[in-house]
């Protein structure tokens, strides 16, 4: 809704004070809400395609086809599965507190879609104008969701969802801890909490801080990985264990909201990763001017790549409908690949090159860390609850506050002492690096003896 | 307006769930209400323009003291103290005090419009951009003109720290020999 337009509606319906403020409210804010919505209605759909990407990526790995029936490739399989989950009866166990057990799931959906509002997919697409606490923000609204993780573990009133939301607790107290220590690191190479300064210091120092802070960025990894309760840290809804841990009593509507906001967590820890680590939505070499018209096409070449790839697959489609869906596929990659490729023939629309390009590269990125979040899944076994707690505050708690150090001497060297970025960081890194073999080997000698000590180890949370 | 919805909207919400918390029965009841007026209270600070002390209202008080709460009330029995009337000898006391509230509720609502500025209306706060950042200020005051109070509270801090693991450590020594 443009200005003039709203004013003539204004005007027309000679508006009461209460509404005028609606229509003032919404001049002001048009493009944080029309962001806003693009976020919320898209989130679920994306947590569903990368569903389909786990999917695929684990029967790749262990050697079979996986979701083929819906689709090409089974490409529909996400629809298929939101309307069956949709459509599924909605049980509410009878000793279960009703109110709290309708009320948790919504919880941490909407604590995960909230932190979003302050995370910049883009240089241009964000829903919170650049405010002062950025990082903070995602970070502390991003937690909330495991209120929801408690409140429905123990509302179910069932032993095993209780369990699974006391794992669940015990471990986002100690994660959080290591995640927002690793944090703090390229803090301070930033200098500031606004996401956006944050990309555009990294811009400036010619480097993403994943190179200033290597150890920092692992830490991140590992406690995001916690955080998000996935293998192999997926104490809390271990199915040989617990069934399905906390969200074993709900069903239908309500399980799938837990799911989203799951899967939107990811995509939130991934991108506040991408923000501090991985350079926003700077492309590789931002600072290399000759690669300024290579690079800028890239984003539009690679989705047009992509439509013929599906043309040539579309050939080999066994029935004629899925022929059919891969061309509709390839030609809406076509779109894509000129809404990114227009610009740079129309000089008038060279404005929007920037912005698209960031979104690429942005989302790129993103994909890249939840992919690896996938690798692990399906390579590592899953911890011992006990090894997980002293995983974290053993080893990455101490490492990442010795990182925290060490980032802030490396800075020193270079800014006080005229020493070179990278040699600093080098000695830095080494150092921090030789404090966690130590680090590691105490904690070894400590394991050993303890249990040559007792034959029953001590495990006061595994319940 | 707006800035006046806002407010009676957090500050009726932190009221409202204060109240529920103090009366349920069932104290992880209780404790979701605790968070929702914490959240209502964080509501009100960012309205002020202190965004610091809004996040961190959220990440310690929320995300981390509720957490321990709501911790410590799943690992206790809830249903002895559910049957039981607590506070037996307060709620004379209790009577008076909220007798005394609703008489001053009602006074400021009397007397609204000889209150200083446009009555019961919050007047439009600062536009964010003419204050100083919030956090930045907060760090310059904090590690320059308040640095000895700072460290002192750090220490203190780190002592009761030391502390709690100590007496942890002894009781289990204690308890396996």
């Amino acid at each position: 809704m443009s200005y003039a337009a709203a004013q003539a509606l204004a005007c027309a319906l000679s508006l009461s004070p209460a509404m005028q403020a609606v229509v003032d409210f919404l001049k002001t804010w048009w493009v944080e809400l029309v962001c806003g919505v693009v976020i919320v209605a898209a989130v679920p759909l994306v947590a569903g395609y990368v569903v389909l990407v786990e999917r695929k990526l684990m029967a790749d790995m262990q050697a079979r086809l996986g979701p083929m029936r819906v689709g090409p490739h089974g490409l529909l399989q996400p629809i298929a599965d939101a309307v069956k989950l949709l459509i599924k009866e909605d049980i509410i166990p009878r000793d279960a507190d009703a109110f709290i057990f309708w009320f948790a799931p919504v919880i941490s959906m909407v604590a995960a879609l909230t932190s979003m509002g302050a995370i910049y997919f883009g240089p241009s697409f964000r829903v919170a104008q650049d405010i002062n606490i950025g990082i903070l923000f995602v970070i502390g609204v991003s937690s909330l969701g495991f209120l929801g993780v408690i409140l429905g573990g123990w509302a179910s009133n069932s032993h095993y969802s209780i369990i699974g939301a006391l794992r669940s607790t015990a471990q986002l107290v100690s994660y959080e801890t290591a995640g927002g220590l690793a944090i703090i690191s390229a803090l301070l190479l930033s200098g500031t909490l606004r996401v956006r300064a944050i990309v555009d210091a990294q811009a400036d120092q010619h480097v993403w801080f994943i190179f200033l802070a290597p150890v920092a960025f692992f830490t991140y990894l590992v406690a995001s990985i916690a955080e998000t309760n996935r293998a192999p840290f997926d104490l809390p809804e271990a199915e040989s264990e617990l069934v399905a841990g906390y969200m074993t009593e709900y069903s239908g509507f309500r399980w799938a909201l837990y799911f989203l906001g799951e899967y939107a967590n990811m995509i939130v820890v991934a991108s506040v990763a991408t923000t501090l680590f991985l350079g926003g939505w700077l492309r590789p070499f931002s600072n290399v001017h000759w690669l300024d018209i290579p690079m800028g096409v890239l984003p539009g070449l690679l989705i047009g790549g992509l439509g013929v790839y599906c043309i040539y697959r579309a050939g080999k489609q066994p029935v004629k409908v899925q022929f059919g869906f891969m061309w509709a596929v390839a030609l809406c990659c076509f779109g894509v690949a000129l809404i990114y490729l227009v610009p740079w023939v129309v000089s008038p629309l060279r404005f929007a090159i920037p912005g698209l390009n960031g979104a690429f590269w942005f989302l790129l990125k993103v994909s890249g860390y939840i992919y690896v979040f996938m690798w692990l899944r399906f390579t590592l076994p899953r911890y011992r609850f006990d090894q997980l707690m002293h995983l974290g505050w053993y080893i990455l708690i101490p490492l990442a506050i010795v990182n925290v150090f060490s980032v802030g001497v490396a800075m020193f060297l270079s800014s006080e002492f005229g020493w070179n970025r990278w040699l600093a960081v080098i000695v830095t890194t080494a150092f921090t690096l030789a404090v966690s073999v130590f680090l590691v080997r105490l904690h070894d000698k400590h394991a050993t003896a303890a249990s040559s000590a007792s034959a029953v180890p001590s495990d006061s949370y595994a319940g | 307006m707006l800035d006046s919805i806002l407010f009676y909207f957090f500050a009726g919400v932190a009221v409202l769930s204060a109240a529920l918390m103090v009366t349920r029965r069932n104290a992880l009841h209780s404790a979701v209400c605790l968070v929702s007026t914490l959240l209502a209270i964080a509501g009100i600070f960012l309205q002020l323009r202190a965004e610091f002390l809004f996040i961190t209202q959220i990440i310690l008080y929320v995300g981390g003291i509720m957490v321990l709460f709501i911790f410590v009330i799943m690992l206790v029995r809830l249903d002895a103290p559910i049957h039981q009337i607590r506070f037996r000898m307060q709620r004379f006391v209790a009577f008076l005090v909220v007798l005394a509230l609703a008489l001053e509720g009602v006074v400021i609502l009397l007397l609204a419009h000889k209150l200083p500025g446009n009555g019961l209306l919050i007047q439009g706060s600062a536009p964010a951009d003419k204050l100083p950042p919030n956090s930045e200020a907060l760090a310059k005051s904090l590690f320059s003109d308040y640095l000895l109070p700072f460290e002192i509270a750090s220490v203190l801090l780190l002592v009761a720290m030391v502390g709690a693991v100590v007496m942890a450590k002894s009781r289990k020594r204690t308890s396996e020999s």
